[in-house]
């Protein structure tokens, strides 16, 4: 394809919108900006929580203060000023009364045009929805159909007051607040997130999705995410993400823990689309976030799969870590980066028990400027016996003024195991582009046609409602990139 | 020369073989037949000492011997030799240093000096030169990119290298077209002595024209159901089995 | 003290390197590239430094007679770091660096310490005497291999600072040998720095074989810079020693260069080696291949770390980068880290990288075929580094190093027979 042309399709794509780039306008309660020891116990108060709870969040808060940010990562991470942003806004206004649930019809409105269920009777079928607009949980669906099965499935505010004794029991004890700078920041201050309690023994009969909306402006959103999967249990929990076009980055640092007990499984998919900032690398979301689930039980499953488009920098690695004997993780990944994206995602896999079986399956897109690394740890400790790893990771590369990088960290300390990387990093095939085009294919369609072909080995682990989705957005957000 | 009494056997605690008497004398060649996973495959695989299986009741002689108290490669020195299946690729590990290896230490087991590298190479032509192997294969790592015919060409050169008393050949017809098939029997046969005793294990007749068996067995679940003549074959290969478990 | 048996020009550059020192470090452990090796402690011991250039009480000559059938080399001694007397010729020299600045100041100005180093480097820097230049002409290829034989002496720990220059002009040809061996049982340490210079078209051959005692301690770094269409077979081979870290940066300038690296690390006891390496891509339709092999036994703890670097504007880059590892014990411990850094789209890049075990399948097979578990084990972990062994082009060379494999996994010596350095690890 000829130079001029290559040019086009690139600028092309630079050029596309940001499709759920609008703001809500509705009255919301923002604290001031600013962090303080104040600032943590007026969080507190105003979701009037127990005393235990705020002394975890002081005790963190304290914490965070003696760390510095990590500077690891193979993304230019500004410095970003705390004390600039509020860490607790709440759409629901300042009307906000206990009792049920009314919904603002403008926030109805916002999750209506991000085609996000909330009304159960219009809702596809077959998914919950726990809807989070900047700080709080705004609705939370088929509670009570859940509740049948002795379910629990609702916001971690609700889970707090109602089921204290599991999330104290389980807060913070996959990812401690000391973990890392953004995990003790989200320790001190986090809002809302999704709670899910799956009993003995039971398949949860529908998938479970959370859906995370930043819309105020200045707000960093920091939420928590506990899954506890009981002996048996069977749960498929799927999180999407957007925010509005703003011109300043948006701060996002959740924690996501997950519990995995004996023989149960758990599956947490994710397509994260938050605001990627425009094509000149303005604005943006920071997606700074910890996810980890614990392998707890003999025989568990967890599987984490991701495809990340959105945020300026993403900074993630879902760990897993297999302390049962015979456990089994997976991690399937897709990052797509453009324009001035940069990502620095992977995961860790940490085998304590013995027999235990990872899979690392992860595919980069760079495309534009943009800088995109696999970084993933695969550690076998001297008692994880006869423990297997097989990690592939492949990097396609649209156009000449982008970055792919592989970090692979292997420590193996046992000599019954079996541990197994590669990789490979190439351009996208100008055969293949080629042969689309003779076919009467157009290239940006080609392109699509054989990113997805690319990446179906994890498109294909997602629930069905979201690979369609996903398919999509990569589509769309490499559209034509290249010749 | 071989006497299995009430042989039980078990793989990852499931129990495979469930009492399997069988006595081979020299000179014998006898056709093991029965359907899929009816433990034909873990009776030549406990024969000659594969650690995945665990015997569990019965006992094993050969030429006297207690068979299951030796190592798989001291069962070897003594004369046993299966033809794998699906004979293992070991890279970088050449034909020629793995045969020297191994004739040396059957030798030594026996007493005998280590054969010199002149005798070696003369004792590898002749053999090869026997079962129609490419000389080049012999300058490969043991079975490295080998097609399947290759594999299974290599095992009776290994055969003839190590003069083995009984042989156990299975399902060395697998994966070979007529052709090869024949070249494979024809070489084995060509090995066959008076003394020398084989447990063919085969689905097909087809093996069987070549190879011709004295005593035919058919196991299925584990047990040695029917015991026949060469006739009992080919009653298999028109009827399948189906007929024997209705009896 | 230093400069009394050394040269200005080499001596100029110490200030700037004690202050890069200084203003570093020394690299802890906090230091990503110097995670798995604890420098620091090496350095601990109190080393003494051959400051006043005092003579060998012996001559190495009469110990170490390296006999390799067919490898026809000229022999280069450097005991601890005093460099013998040089071999000279129009279009070759092989000597000592102060002889060498002193014939040909510019040149030996033009390419002495030009790579910027890290800490480490600049301990040498600092330190360093003497040191050996081999420098090979415009278009002139040497006929001999040029063999170094570094020896580790002295009756008490001593620390050597050792220092090769290699310049290798326009289409020169060349291939070196650099042993490393101890004559003594006493710890010792030695720093090295390689700066090697492949002009346009050059063709190297740059092999290290360690087979020194466990008291043993090296901190190398070596740099290649590479101009266009220039070839570099580069191969380290560490049978036995004891901490080893070595850094080796190859940079790719020119287009159309390409280097070729091999490693073999036989490691068992608490025997510690770590191998950190770079290739940079800088120039387009440049080609790298890596293969490094690890066999761990013992309570051995290994690192690996292997980086490719792709520039912008590097096209047409073909890398490959292998690193397996085998565990043959519990108590070892392996770290690997290979690394894609990628600027460019037009690449062709992967790397895999494996630890493991032998393979049950294969023992089961051997045995079946008389073959018992020692020996199977031993032609399975033979083959294993052989495969890097038979990659070396200089034919002798890979002949005598197959044997010395299979003495290590058999004997658990490598004793390449005809001197009386190797039986001293033994000690």
């Amino acid at each position: 394809m000829p130079q001029s042309q290559d040019n086009a399709l690139v600028r092309d794509i630079a050029n596309r919108d940001y499709e759920y780039g609008f703001t809500t306008d509705i009255e919301t309660e923002i604290i001031p900006r600013g962090l303080s020891e104040d600032v943590v116990r007026l969080i507190s108060q105003k979701k009037g929580e127990p005393q235990w709870l705020l002394d975890f969040r002081l005790k963190a808060y304290r914490h965070w203060l003696t760390m510095e940010q990590p500077k690891w990562g193979h993304v230019d991470l500004p410095p970003i000023d705390y004390q600039a942003i509020s860490y607790y806004a709440d759409p629901r206004g300042r009307k906000r009364k206990d009792g049920p649930q009314e919904i603002d019809p403008e926030l109805q409105k916002t999750f209506d045009k991000l085609g996000i269920p909330l009304n159960e009777r219009l809702a596809l079928s077959g998914v919950a929805v726990d809807a989070v607009m900047d700080s709080v949980s705004v609705k939370t669906t088929f509670k009570e159909k859940l509740a049948e099965k002795g379910i629990i499935f609702c916001s971690i505010s609700e889970a707090v007051k109602d089921h204290p004794d599991l999330v104290r029991q389980y807060l913070g004890s996959v990812v401690p607040y000391r973990d890392n700078f953004f995990a003790a920041l989200n320790s001190a201050v986090f809002s809302d997130g999704s709670f899910v309690y799956i009993p003995k023994g039971v398949r949860c009969p529908m998938e479970l999705s959370t859906y995370f909306r930043i819309n105020a402006i200045n707000t960093g959103q920091f939420e928590r995410t506990l899954i506890v999967c009981d002996d048996g249990g069977y749960v498929s929990y799927l999180e999407g993400c957007t925010a509005p076009m703003r011109d300043e980055n948006q701060l996002h640092a959740a924690i996501v823990e997950i519990v995995v007990c004996q023989d149960a499984e758990v599956k947490y998919s994710t397509v994260q689309n938050w605001y990627p900032g425009d094509r000149e690398g303005r604005g943006g979301v920071y997606n700074l976030v910890t996810k980890r689930g614990l392998l707890k039980g003999d025989r568990s499953k967890l599987s984490w799969t991701q495809v990340e488009t959105g945020s300026a920098i993403t900074w993630k690695y879902p760990s897993c870590v297999l302390k049962g004997d015979g456990s089994t993780a997976e991690f399937y990944s897709v990052a797509v980066t453009n324009n001035h994206q940069q990502a620095d995602t992977g995961t860790k896999m940490v085998h304590l028990g013995r027999n235990t079986r990872s899979t690392i399956v992860s595919k980069g897109i760079s495309a534009g400027r943009s800088q995109n690394s696999y970084r993933g740890l695969v550690r076998v400790a001297p008692n994880a016996e006869g423990s297997r790893n097989y990690s592939s990771c492949d990097s396609l590369l649209l156009g000449d003024t982008c970055g792919a990088h592989t970090f692979p960290y292997i420590d193996v300390n046992n000599d019954s195991s079996v541990v197994e990387h590669e990789a490979t990093t190439s351009k996208i095939s100008e055969d293949q582009l080629l042969y689309c085009n003779q076919r009467g294919i157009p290239p940006e369609e080609a392109v699509a046609l054989i990113v997805n072909g690319y990446a179906k080995e994890v498109l294909n682990k997602l629930p069905m409602e979201f690979a369609v989705e996903a398919q999509k957005l990569l589509s769309v957000s490499l559209e034509g990139s290249v010749g | 020369m071989l006497e299995i009494k009430n042989l039980h056997a078990s793989v990852e605690g499931k129990e495979i073989l469930k009492g399997i008497d069988l006595s081979i004398k020299p000179g014998e060649v006898h056709a093991l037949m029965g359907p899929n996973g009816s433990g034909k495959s873990t009776l030549s695989n406990v024969l000659v000492g594969n650690p995945q299986y665990t015997v569990t009741q019965g006992s094993v002689t050969f030429r006297g011997k207690d068979l299951l108290q030796m190592p798989a490669e001291d069962r070897s020195h003594e004369g046993l030799f299966m033809s794998f299946q699906q004979p293992v690729e070991i890279p970088g590990v050449s034909m020629n240093n793995f045969m020297r290896a191994a004739l040396n230490a059957k030798r030594k087991y026996l007493g005998q000096p280590p054969i010199s590298g002149g005798d070696f190479l003369k004792l590898v032509k002749e053999k090869r030169e026997m079962v129609g192997l490419d000389a080049s294969l012999t300058r490969r790592g043991v079975n490295e990119g080998f097609s399947g015919g290759e594999k299974k060409r290599n095992e009776i050169f290994q055969m003839a290298m190590l003069e083995p008393l009984l042989t156990i050949l299975d399902e060395t017809d697998s994966g070979l077209d007529v052709d090869a098939l024949r070249i494979v029997a024809e070489g084995f046969n060509r090995l066959r002595t008076e003394n020398t005793s084989a447990i063919c294990i085969t689905h097909y007749q087809r093996m069987l024209d070549y190879i011709k068996p004295d005593i035919v067995h058919v196991m299925m679940d584990g047990r040695i159901v029917r015991t026949g003549g060469p006739d009992l074959a080919y009653r298999i290969e028109e009827q399948g089995f189906d007929w024997l478990k209705e009896e | 003290m230093l400069q009394g048996g050394s040269h200005p020009l080499i001596d100029r550059h110490r200030a700037d390197a004690l202050a890069l020192l200084e203003a570093r470090g020394l690299p802890t452990r906090k230091v990503e590239r110097y995670k798995y090796t604890d420098v620091g402690a090496m350095l601990e011991p109190d080393f003494g430094l051959n400051l006043s250039r005092l003579p060998l009480r012996f001559d190495p000559r009469s110990l170490y007679r390296c006999k390799v059938p067919g490898l026809g080399s000229t022999l280069h001694y450097v005991a601890g770091d005093m460099v013998e007397a040089p071999l000279e010729e129009d279009l070759l020299f092989v000597g000592p660096m102060t002889e060498f600045a002193r014939r040909r100041p510019d040149m030996f100005s033009a390419y002495y310490n030009k790579v910027e180093g890290d800490s480490l480097a600049a301990l040498n820097t600092m330190l360093v005497q003497d040191g050996l230049v081999i420098w090979v002409g415009k278009g002139h290829r040497a006929a001999d291999l040029i063999q170094v034989v570094n020896l580790a002496v002295g009756s008490v720990p001593m620390m050597a600072n050792r220092r090769q220059l290699i310049i290798m002009e326009e289409g020169a040809e060349a291939s070196i040998l650099s042993c490393n061996h101890s004559s003594t049982a006493q710890p010792h340490l030695a720093t090295e720095v390689v700066e090697a210079f492949l002009g346009e078209g050059s063709r190297l051959q740059y092999y290290n074989v360690e087979d020194a005692a466990e008291s043993a301690s090296l901190l190398s770094t070596a740099n290649f810079i590479q101009q266009g269409t220039s070839h570099l077979e580069y191969a380290a081979v560490t049978l036995s020693g004891g901490i080893s870290r070595r850094t080796v940066n190859v940079s790719l300038e020119g287009e159309g260069a390409d280097v070729a690296m091999s490693g073999l690390v036989v490691a068992d006891g608490i025997q510690h080696v770590d191998n950190n390496l770079l290739v940079t891509h800088r120039a387009p339709g440049c080609h790298s291949d890596m293969l490094y092999k690890y066999v761990l036994d013992g309570s051995s703890t290994e690192a690996f770390a292997g980086k490719v670097l792709v520039c912008q504007g590097a096209q047409q880059t073909d890398s490959q980068q292998t690193n397996a590892n085998l565990c043959v014990s519990p108590q070892a411990h392996m770290y690997t880290q290979p690394m894609l850094e990628i600027y460019a789209d037009d690449v062709k890049c992967n790397h895999g990288s494996t630890v493991g075990q032998l393979d049950d399948a294969a023992l089961f097979y051997m045995a079946q075929r008389g073959v018992g578990p020692e020996e199977g084990r031993l032609l399975l972990q033979q083959a294993f580094a052989w495969d890097v062994v038979l990659r070396i082009g200089l034919q002798p060379l890979r002949q005598r190093l197959m044997r010395m494999v299979e003495e290590r996994f058999r004997h658990g010596t490598s004793a390449c027979g005809d001197c009386g350095m190797c039986g001293v690890r033994k000690i």
